[in-house]
Order: C-alpha cells, then sequence, then structure tokens
C-alpha cells in the first residue's frame, strides 16, 4: 500500500513527463486496438459478404473468379446458364430456393443486376440480415428498379426518380437503352456488401431492355420495340449469368455440387460461397496482417519510451530512494517502487488506450457505417483484446525490471547518503 | 549512574577499508550509552560517514565488532540489517532530507510504514501517526498549521531540518544519528534546533549520535568524541604498511 502510494504521489510530482508517458502508451493501445478491431470487424464483414446461401453457380469457371463476378460484381461471366438448365437444376429436390442473377448492363459504373423476388426473400448477408428497404418496395412493374444504398447516396436517387440503363459495364457506355427508362421503385439499407452498389430490376426488365438486340447489337431505328409493346410480348429470359441456391439441408450441398460441375448439357462450376470467400480474403487480407504488425511496432516503441522516461529519471532520483532507504526502505522496496511505477504507466496507458479507441469508435462508426456500411460493432472487449491488454501490461512489466533492477543497484551502492 | 546504563553501540577493534590497501576506519574501541548525546567530531576524511554507515548497517567491518543494541550487525544478514535500521535507528542528514512530493505529515510519519515497531509505539501511546507527527513538530515549534499542509520544498532549510528531526523521532526510535544536520543553518537557528533535539530525544528516551566538524557545537553535548583521534587509521597513512609484512 505504501509503495503505490509513494509510486503514485512520485508520478504526480512528475506530472508532465508521466502524463505524456502514459498518454504515448495510450496512444499505441488504442492504434493497436483499433486496428485489430477494424481487421476483425473487416474480415467478418467480408467473409460474410453472402451467407445463408449454400452454394453459387455459374458457367465453368474458377471458384474465384465466379465470386468476384457473381457476388462482388467485378469482372464479367464468360458465359451463361440456359434458362433451360437453371430451370432443371433449381427444381432438384434438395433446393430449397433459387436467386437467379443476370448480369451485363450497369447505370453510371453501378452494375445492373436482373434479379427474380426471390432477391428480397431468401438473399442474406452479414449475420443472417436480409437486404432491406431503406424507402419504397421491391419491383412491381416491368420497368421498375431498386438501387443500393450507394447508389441512391451517390446519385442523389430516390423513388420515383427515372433512370436510363447502359449496355455493357463500363462506365462511359456508348450505348445507351434510352428508349425503355427505369423508375426507382425502391432504396435498400447499407449492407456494408457490393449490394449496396447495385441497381436490381427483374430479369423479365433485362429481357425487355433487350428484346430487340439482334446478337448484342442495338437494333436498327426500323426495327425497334417500345417500352409499351415490350409490356406485351413474352419476356422469358433465354439464360442467365448465374444463381444462389439455398438447400434444404446443408449435408446436401457436397452432393449437389457434384450434381452442378458433372452436369452434362453444360459445363458450370458450383462454389461455397464460405470457402471461396476465404480464400479471396487469403489473398486481399495481408495488408490488415501488415497494419496490425504496424501496431504492435507502435507499441513498442510507446513502452520502450516508457523505460526511457524511467531510466532518465533515475539519476536524478537517487537522492529520493537514499532518503527512502535512510527511513527504513529496503532495497526490495526500491525495486517494487519501481515496478510499480511501470505498472502504474501501463495499466493506466492501457486504460486509456481501451477509452481512446471506444471514443474514436463512437465517432468512426456512423461514419463508416454510412460511407462504406462497414459497420463496427460496439462491444465489451474481446478475449484477444483482453490477452492483449494483459501482454502490454506483462511487458511494461517486464521492461519495468530493467530501471528497478538499476535502482536496487544503485541503492545498495548509494547507502544511505548520495554525494551529487 | 553511568555504569548502570547499557551501551547503545559498542565497537570493538573494528576495521573497515574499501579494499585491502586502503583502510579507512580503525577504532580500537567505542562505546556509547543509552541516553547520551555524543558528539563526534572530526575533519571531513576522517571517516565520519564511514562510521555512520557502519552503524547504520549499511557497510560491514572486515573485522571487529559492531554492537549496536545488543545486536551483533555484522552477524546480520543484509536484509536484516535493513529491518533493524528501519526499527532501531532515526537518521538525519546535512540537507535535502525531505521527499519533495510527500507533504509534511507525510515526511514525519514515512519511516513508520518500513517499521512495525515503530508504528505500533505510536499506536500504543494512543493516537493516529499523523496526530504523532503534529505533535513533534509543534515541539520542534513548526506550529503553523498552514506549514504543514505547504509543500515540504516551500519550507525554509531550518524548518525542513526539524521536518527531518521530527521523522527521526517518530516512532521513539532507540538511536537518533544526525550527520552534519546543523552545517545549512546559521549560527543562531543552529544552536536552537540541537536545543530542540535534545528535549525530544529526552522526551523519547533515544540515544543521540551527532557527527559534525563545527567544534562550536561540542560544548552542548554529554560527551565530546575526535573522530580522527580515535581513528587509527590516520597513524598508517600514508604510506600503508602491511603490518604482516613488517613482522617478515
Amino acid at each position: 500500500m505504501l509503495i503505490i502510494h509513494l509510486a503514485v504521489k512520485s508520478l504526480k510530482n512528475r506530472k508532465t513527463t508521466a502524463l505524456l508517458t502514459i498518454f504515448s502508451i495510450a496512444i499505441s493501445v488504442a492504434l493497436l486496438l483499433g486496428v485489430e478491431r477494424l481487421r476483425v470487424e473487416a474480415r467478418s464483414s467480408f467473409t460474410s459478404t453472402v451467407s445463408g446461401t449454400d452454394l453459387v453457380v455459374g458457367a465453368r469457371n474458377s471458384p474465384l473468379n465466379l465470386l468476384l463476378y457473381s457476388v462482388f460484381h467485378i469482372g464479367n461471366a464468360t458465359n451463361n446458364i440456359t434458362w433451360e438448365t437453371y430451370q432443371e437444376l433449381a427444381s432438384n429436390p434438395a433446393v430449397a430456393w433459387t436467386i437467379p442473377v443476370a448480369l451485363g448492363d450497369s447505370h453510371r459504373g453501378y452494375r445492373v443486376v436482373g434479379t427474380s423476388l426471390d432477391m428480397f426473400e431468401h438473399y442474406q448477408f452479414g449475420d443472417k440480415q436480409s437486404i432491406g428497404f431503406n424507402t419504397g418496395q421491391p419491383f412491381n412493374d416491368l420497368y421498375d428498379a431498386v438501387i443500393g444504398s450507394d447508389v441512391a447516396a451517390v446519385l442523389g436517387y430516390q423513388v420515383g426518380q427515372d433512370v436510363v440503363l447502359s449496355h455493357g459495364v463500363e462506365s462511359r457506355s456508348l450505348q445507351e437503352h434510352q428508349d425503355k427508362p427505369f423508375r426507382v421503385s425502391g432504396v435498400l439499407k447499407p449492407t456494408g456488401t457490393p449490394m449496396d452498389r447495385v441497381i436490381m430490376i427483374s430479369l423479365q426488365g433485362i429481357e425487355a431492355l433487350h428484346i430487340d438486340w439482334v446478337n448484342g447489337a442495338a437494333p436498327n431505328a426500323l426495327f425497334t420495340v417500345s417500352a409499351d409493346k415490350a409490356r406485351t410480348m413474352a419476356l422469358q429470359p433465354s439464360s442467365i449469368t448465374a444463381y444462389f441456391v439455398g438447400l434444404k439441408s446443408r449435408v446436401a450441398a457436397f452432393r449437389y455440387q457434384r450434381l452442378v460441375n458433372e452436369y452434362r448439357q453444360e459445363a458450370l462450376t458450383a462454389i461455397l460461397p464460405g470457402v471461396a470467400l476465404g480464400e479471396l480474403w487469403q489473398l486481399v487480407g495481408s495488408a490488415e496482417k501488415a497494419l496490425l504488425a504496424v501496431s504492435v511496432m507502435v507499441v513498442i516503441a510507446g513502452l520502450v519510451g516508457m523505460l526511457t522516461t524511467i531510466l532518465t529519471s533515475l539519476n536524478e532520483r537517487r537522492r529520493e530512494m537514499a532518503i527512502l532507504r535512510s527511513v527504513g526502505a529496503r532495497p526490495g522496496h526500491i525495486f517494487a517502487l519501481m515496478i510499480t511505477e511501470s505498472l502504474i504507466y501501463a495499466i493506466a496507458g492501457t486504460v486509456l488506450g481501451f477509452l481512446l479507441m471506444y471514443g474514436m469508435l463512437l465517432i468512426v462508426q456512423p461514419v463508416l457505417q454510412m460511407q462504406l456500411g462497414l459497420h463496427i460493432a460496439i462491444t465489451l472487449p474481446g478475449l484477444f483484446e483482453l490477452i492483449l491488454a494483459g501482454a502490454i501490461i506483462g511487458s511494461a512489466t517486464i521492461l519495468g525490471a530493467v530501471p528497478a533492477w538499476r535502482a536496487y543497484k544503485n541503492s545498495l551502492a548509494d547507502g544511505l547518503t548520495v554525494r551529487l | 549512574m553511568s555504569n548502570l546504563r547499557t551501551p547503545v553501540i559498542h565497537l570493538s577493534n573494528v576495521l573497515f577499508g574499501w579494499n585491502v590497501d586502503a583502510v579507512v576506519l580503525d577504532i580500537p574501541e567505542l562505546i556509547i550509552n543509552q541516553g547520551e548525546k555524543v558528539f563526534i567530531r572530526g575533519p571531513s576524511g576522517s571517516g565520519k560517514t564511514t562510521l555512520l554507515g557502519l552503524l547504520g548497517g549499511v557497510l560491514t567491518a572486515q573485522s571487529g565488532d559492531v554492537t549496536v543494541l545488543g545486536s551483533d550487525l555484522r552477524r546480520l544478514s543484509p536484509s536484516r540489517r535493513d529491518h533493524f535500521r528501519a526499527e532501531h535507528i532515526g537518521f538525519i542528514f546535512q540537507m535535502f532530507n525531505l521527499i519533495p512530493y510527500l507533504s509534511v505529515i507525510e515526511n514525519v510519519t514515512l519511516p513508520l510504514g518500513f517499521a512495525r515497531k515503530r508504528f505500533e509505539a505510536v499506536l500504543c501511546s494512543g493516537v493516529e501517526p499523523e496526530q504523532e507527527a503534529v505533535r513533534l513538530l509543534q515541539h520542534l515549534e513548526l506550529t503553523e498549521p498552514q506549514l504543514l499542509q505547504r509543500t515540504v520544498t516551500e519550507l525554509s532549510i531550518g524548518q525542513q531540518q526539524r521536518v527531518a528531526a521530527a521523522r527521526a523521532l517518530i516512532g521513539r526510535p532507540d538511536l537518533v544519528i544526525a550527520d552534519e544536520p546543523t552545517s545549512a543553518l546559521d549560527t543562531d537557528t543552529r544552536e536552537a534546533f540541537i536545543r530542540l533535539l535534545f528535549d525530544e530525544c529526552d522526551a523519547s528516551g533515544s540515544t543521540l549520535v551527532f557527527v559534525s566538524h563545527d567544534h562550536t557545537l561540542e560544548k552542548l553535548f554529554d560527551r565530546s568524541i575526535a573522530l580522527h583521534e580515535m581513528n587509527r587509521a590516520s597513524l598508517y597513512q600514508p604510506p600503508l604498511l602491511d603490518p604482516k609484512r613488517e613482522v617478515v
């Protein structure tokens, strides 16, 4: 008790350096914890871009490529799945639901996803969340479109807005579907997934856009089909790009995957999205490890700073130590006093670091949620964070043994008098 | 009367040197009795600090007996000597005696945290340590209440030395060792300080060993010892001859 009291008083006496030391430790701890939290959240957000979907099926491709274009809408599909094949595979008794997607069009750089209403019913991301509507509702009409939150925010679109879609996925497309404008029927809530950056219309809508197109080329003016006329025509899609599968039982996943991969009429690939997402994270996630390594270095720098502060103070405190010795403090007390000082630095620094981190989270969380759709939960420190805190305090104690040992040796050598 | 007194300090044939060729202290015999106020005088370099180190158990003699309060300090382990010092000896030094970041009261009560017996001695007298500190400070004529609230660095040197004296005296240690406590004080305050110190040593029954080079203070004490006369180390310096080599 007395030692702690002395250590606290002594630190108070050196308020400025003590506070700066604590603050530098706190900043490094906050950085480490923040990076760790961001890392965990980014990974979990990334690997749960799709959840609840057992398989994703597309034309024969590498699993990663299929994942990239079907889920992240990066790159293009090499081939399509015919409607008949889709119908046959979707009617497999193991299948609970499917969500077809047809890609290939865009609007001002945002991908258009042709899909069915099953999308809003079955598609899940994150912790089994369905995509919800901020305003509006799913597409009802042939020319209705549902837009993601980013699209709405960046382009300033609201329900009722007319949008003209473009053919192809280049951000500046030469060919616009000017003759068949769509109307925004709903805006999705932010999800933190690629769903924030899509424009969803019905498969029939996709079909209507291209009904007068021949071999991927815009129609001659003579043969154009007006928007209203398209309504009256048969809009059965002939193909889709990929489809998401929910199975009645997850046990059937491998069996269904094999069925798709060995499907004779068409070359197809089925992937388990969780596995593929994990693989993809291995590729893109190495940056986070580097970031973590850097923040560990920063913590080490903070602790070395503490060591420097204590060591520098030792000489000017030799007299203090000698006085303590003369009133009865044993060298062990001196050692304990110095270790206690390091512990106070470390504990105060770590606690302040946690507070800083939570403070930053409170400020940053809504911004991240709005801008990136990345939801960082403000929760109590997890096991790993507690282990980190323990490791920091433990290292500080070990480092603190260095000046403590020197003070101990000094106090033995100096005895009761110091001639300075 | 003085014959009945038990010796508090008994040194016999004490030899101390930092290494074999440099003997600093060679004292054939030194006895200081209980309740005595002894003035130990000696110019600088006569081994005063070394003697205090031996008495405080910070240094150990190469040979001879250093008996303080019946304990042979040479036979005690370093940690036992530390305990012994904390329990039985109060120190006052030249200057900068106080811990700058503690209040006056905290400085005075500081030894009680390290010495259980002295702590209990205060409690046995029926007062709290803080009250005892205030009482001692009052006896040493530090009475202003606002003085006690100030940080010790704001006190004058004379006031600081009185706080240090109160700290040395709290819990009634058997022995008070003062190492040039008055050298930073002017002549008038010097005598006043020593008289206050005497009164408190009498009140607590402590023996006082007062080391100084200032012989004007000598007359105030029961007894005066000239260290350089008693210390035979000065006789064979320089050059230092090894007695054994002389024999051969």
